[in-house]
């Protein structure tokens, strides 16, 4: 049980982490279609 | 003849700067040692056993949140601060609590399964861990409060008004191990409890999600600066066709 709960936990702290950043991701470029270069002042 | 397509770039590394991609190596490489670390290299301990390895994404995960939610706190209170109004404090503020809400989530589910390996519980209404509940549930509140809509400026006014009051959970949850009798340990790094590898690893740890918070913060944010630049957009058009229709109304 100990080693299933210890994959779990880095499973779930890295899985969540790679959930979030392909969402975050997607949406930027979901995004960038609408927004053109001279408003991304980043770039 | 139909119109050129855009330029690849202009949807791929979108929000990214070689500033961004140089974190986000050193991030992955930090984050991948933080595994190895936690998983392989550090010894069991006397009493957790293996359980303690569960500490080395627990531990940086809460510090993580802590950071987050400061930053948040800090970012409101520059928008509130009339010489340092922007909306770039409130993106800043809204993506920070964004990260921080998912890192105290984590923080609870990996808590409650070191707390069944250690207590034989998932879950107990101990103060710290009621307080993390508390803290979790305050910042789901406060980014439910940056989506009832209005302007950027009214957004960003009523959500930096919740931050101030919210932040004040922080030192709550910290302290709470010290202020009441709980079942959850009082700081053991603090007080030289933890030692060598172990600790290296939890050092280590708060080290690369301190880069990863750093990377998710600069690029979420700039999301988000692209979320207002859409939205401007459709309330100018919207503006521009109700004067259209004004005008035609007239004639």
């Amino acid at each position: 049980m100990t080693t299933t709960f210890v994959v779990l936990s880095y499973l779930l702290t890295f899985g969540g982490t790679a959930a979030l950043v392909a969402a975050m991701v997607h949406r930027g470029r979901r995004l960038a279609r609408q927004v053109p270069p001279e408003d991304r002042p980043w770039t | 003849m139909g119109r050129a397509m855009p330029a690849p770039s202009t949807t791929r590394n979108v929000t990214g700067t070689r500033f961004t991609r140089g974190l986000g190596i050193a991030t992955l490489a930090s984050i991948g040692l933080l595994a190895v670390l936690g998983l392989v290299v550090t010894p069991a301990d006397a009493v957790q056993r293996n359980g303690v390895r569960i500490m080395y994404v627990h531990v940086p995960s809460v510090w993580l949140a802590y950071l987050a939610f400061v930053v948040t706190g800090v970012a409101s209170a520059a928008y509130l601060w009339p010489r340092t109004r922007s909306l770039t404090w409130d993106r800043i503020a809204g993506a920070s609590a964004e990260i921080g809400v998912l890192y105290v989530a984590i923080t609870l589910v990996t808590g409650s399964l070191w707390g069944r390996l250690s207590w034989g519980r998932y879950w107990v209404w101990d103060a710290r861990l009621t307080t993390t509940a508390l803290l979790f549930v305050t910042y789901l509140g406060y980014l439910a409060v940056r989506g009832l809509g209005g302007t950027h400026p009214q957004r960003a006014r009523r959500s930096a008004l919740v931050a101030m009051f919210a932040v004040v959970e922080i030192p709550l949850v910290h302290f709470s191990v010290q202020r009441w009798n709980t079942l959850h340990q009082e700081e053991s790094i603090a007080k030289g409890e933890i030692n060598g590898l172990m600790l290296f690893a939890i050092f280590w740890g708060v080290v690369a999600f301190t880069l990863l918070y750093v990377w998710l913060l600069l690029h979420r944010q700039r999301v988000m600066a692209m979320e207002d630049a859409v939205e401007d957009r459709g309330l100018d058009r919207a503006l521009v066709e109700r004067r259209a229709e004004a005008l035609v109304g007239r004639t």
